[in-house]
């Protein structure tokens, strides 16, 4: 072992409490770093997720009607009055070349069309207000998993067949089997016969909502042959901004991300993310300052050492290095330990925070960047801190720490 | 004298704060020559400049002006690193307080010297640790700390630390000063041991007067001066 590794060492265990002490500081200053990462990052994904299990990532419409200034007046400043155009319901134009050419943006994974409007379901005497999605079932079923969230019934819609939320289905008392008479916007009307009854989890949804075939929506709707909607989902749920403005960009279409949709979501975690960084750093500093503080002792505890140190040849380049691995010793051995308990923190926590349906809030796993990055971060800590005593150490005058032994 | 001297100084002066009003010349043109194997006493009183001799000839402070050659090397050719090697390679320090690190064994304190120089332990280091650690009585001792061990032990393990290298030259400060006459007596053979088996010159600066007139030659400082020489 090289001797300034040897005198390193030696140092470090002879520091007993010292040592100890700040090893100590350091592992639960990884740790908490590590925790509060993994918890908020798997908080963030998971009410993320929770959120985007009743809508696509991005939605792709038709841009919306504006009204254009019927002269061109160039630079010229013309008081007028523009009335906003009232948006009427209408279809993506060459909706299918646009469908086959989104799979080519980054981070695009599944596509569904859908064509929705607005109209009322009856039964009976009852009739409520509803949205009508019409939807390729095996395609939609991979943005929204609606399968998963049948109450009663099947995850099948045929020609005449619908799919209709836990709330529409109380509202009407209508079961599985029952039909439903829907009439649209557009003054149109067919009868389904409902085949499953989901709940959404969300109240609004699960009263509105009444899942058909597209063709049958198309009919309705009169839209014949057309979309009102592409809903895709992204490999990168924090991505879905990006590849809306990407989507845009390219198709002129409107997209509009999960991100945009629910901003004050979005708010919030970067409030949080915010918070977590700031708790990180001041972690970071603390330790930073303890690793130093305790060096800068064991320096000036050091000085007749070493001053003999130095009169036995050492030259102060080594006498610093011997304090800085000290340093990278102290944050390295956190970074170990640290990442160790960090594991254990995290399990614990996904055993003991469930969401409603019993299932972990956070996943228990092992996000190794989390941990690569804390402990590179505790190793340069401990080194950075090191700096000041060691150049202290180094600088040390060996005449003056041996006379005034 | 066939061989080169193993150490000579010429007009070497010494001033601190230069420049300033309260600038001191504390050595004023120093000339002396120690032969190999040579054991001599630096006496005078206190304020001097012995020890500020002694850290000049140790390689720790550089003069202000004047010649040094240690072991036939001009000093002044050599920069910081160029020093650090050679300090380490050819003069051993034994110091009034033993300066041994607490740290370490009484065999690793020993090595101190060897490992510096080489960069890692080695066996033949080892052996000769423990056979200076032999030589200086301490051969049951080699694994204590040097807080278990007597100030004339500590003082003993100084001495065997000195020698690692086996230097040409050893410095020692005061190496009796606080050590009862009985053990100072005892540190004194021990070192002109060495001296006369090893061929190791000495160069102990010192204020107890019974042990420099049992030096080779005494070498009386007074005032940055030397103003008399002495030899046995």
């Amino acid at each position: 072992m090289p001797f300034e590794w040897v005198l390193a060492l030696r140092f470090l265990r002879e520091g007993r409490m010292q040592t100890l002490l700040i090893m100590a500081g350091t592992t639960v200053g990884v740790a908490v770093i590590i925790f509060i990462t993994a918890l908020v990052s798997g908080l963030q994904v998971s009410l993320a997720t929770r959120t985007l299990s009743t809508q696509a990532h991005v939605s792709v419409r038709a841009p919306d009607d504006h009204a254009e200034p019927a002269l061109e007046r160039g630079k010229t400043v013309v008081a007028a009055h523009l009335e906003p155009r009232e948006q009427r319901l209408r279809s993506i134009d060459q909706w299918e070349r646009v469908y086959r050419e989104l799979p080519e943006v980054p981070h695009v994974v599944e596509l569904s069309p859908l064509t929705t409007g607005s109209g009322f379901a009856f039964r009976g005497n009852a009739s409520k207000s509803i949205a009508l999605m019409g939807v390729i079932p095996e395609r939609y079923d991979r943005i929204v998993k609606l399968a998963d969230r049948l109450v009663a019934g099947a995850y099948r819609i045929g020609p005449g067949e619908a799919l209709i939320g836990t709330e529409l289905a109380k509202d009407l008392g209508a079961g599985v089997g029952d039909r439903i008479r829907i009439l649209s916007s557009e003054n149109r009307d067919d009868v389904f016969r409902v085949t499953g009854v989901f709940d959404l989890g969300v109240k609004d949804l699960n009263r509105r909502w009444v899942v058909m075939p597209l063709r049958s929506a198309q009919s309705l709707l009169d839209l014949a042959g057309g979309v009102t909607n592409i809903d895709l989902t992204v490999d990168d749920i924090f991505a879905a901004e990006e590849v809306a403005q990407r989507i845009q960009a390219r198709t002129g279409l409107a997209a509009e991300s999960w991100m945009a949709i629910n901003a004050q979501l979005l708010t919030a975690f970067k409030n949080q993310n915010m918070t977590t960084r700031t708790v990180r750093a001041f972690l970071v500093l603390i330790v930073a300052l303890g690793i130093a503080s305790v060096l800068v002792v064991s320096v000036v505890q050091k000085q007749r050492e070493i001053g003999i140190l130095r009169a036995m040849g050492a030259s102060p380049r080594r006498i610093m290095r011997v304090f800085l691995i000290q340093g990278g010793i102290v944050g390295g051995t956190g970074a170990v330990l640290g990442s160790g308990l960090a594991a254990l923190m995290v399990y614990a926590a996904s055993m003991a925070l469930l969401q409603e349906d019993g299932s972990p809030l956070i996943e228990g796993g092992i996000e190794w960047s989390y941990y690569l990055v804390a402990s590179a971060t505790a190793v340069i800590t401990g080194l950075l801190a090191a700096v000041a005593p060691a150049r202290r150490a180094a600088r040390m005058d060996p005449v003056e720490a041996i006379r005034y032994g | 004298m066939a061989e080169s001297p193993i150490l000579r100084l010429e007009d070497v002066r010494k001033s601190y704060n230069l420049g300033t009003p309260i600038q001191a010349e504390v050595l004023h043109g120093i000339d002396l020559t120690l032969a190999t194997g040579e054991f001599a006493a630096l006496i005078g009183p206190s304020g001097s400049g012995k020890s500020t001799l002694l850290h000049i000839i140790g390689l720790l402070e550089r003069p202000t002006s004047g010649r040094i050659l240690i072991a036939g090397e001009e000093i002044s050719a050599l920069d910081e690193a160029g020093m650090t090697v050679l300090r380490g390679r050819t003069l051993g320090f034994v110091f009034q307080f033993h300066h041994l690190l607490p740290e370490f064994t009484a065999l690793e304190n020993v090595m101190m010297p060897t490992l510096i120089d080489i960069g890692r332990y080695t066996r033949g280091m080892r052996e000769r640790a423990r056979w200076l650690l032999g030589k200086v009585g301490l051969g049951d001792a080699v694994d204590k700390r040097p807080t278990a061990l007597s100030g004339g032990m500590q003082q003993r393990v100084a001495i065997a630390r000195a020698l690692a290298m086996n230097p040409p030259l050893v410095l020692a400060d005061e190496p009796t000063g606080n050590l009862d006459s009985h053990t100072a007596d005892e540190i004194f053979a021990l070192m002109r041991e060495f001296n006369r088996e090893e061929g190791t010159a000495f160069l102990i600066v010192t204020h107890d007067p019974r042990l420099a007139v049992r030096c080779d030659r005494r070498v009386e400082l007074m005032d940055g001066q030397i103003r008399l020489e002495r030899s046995a």
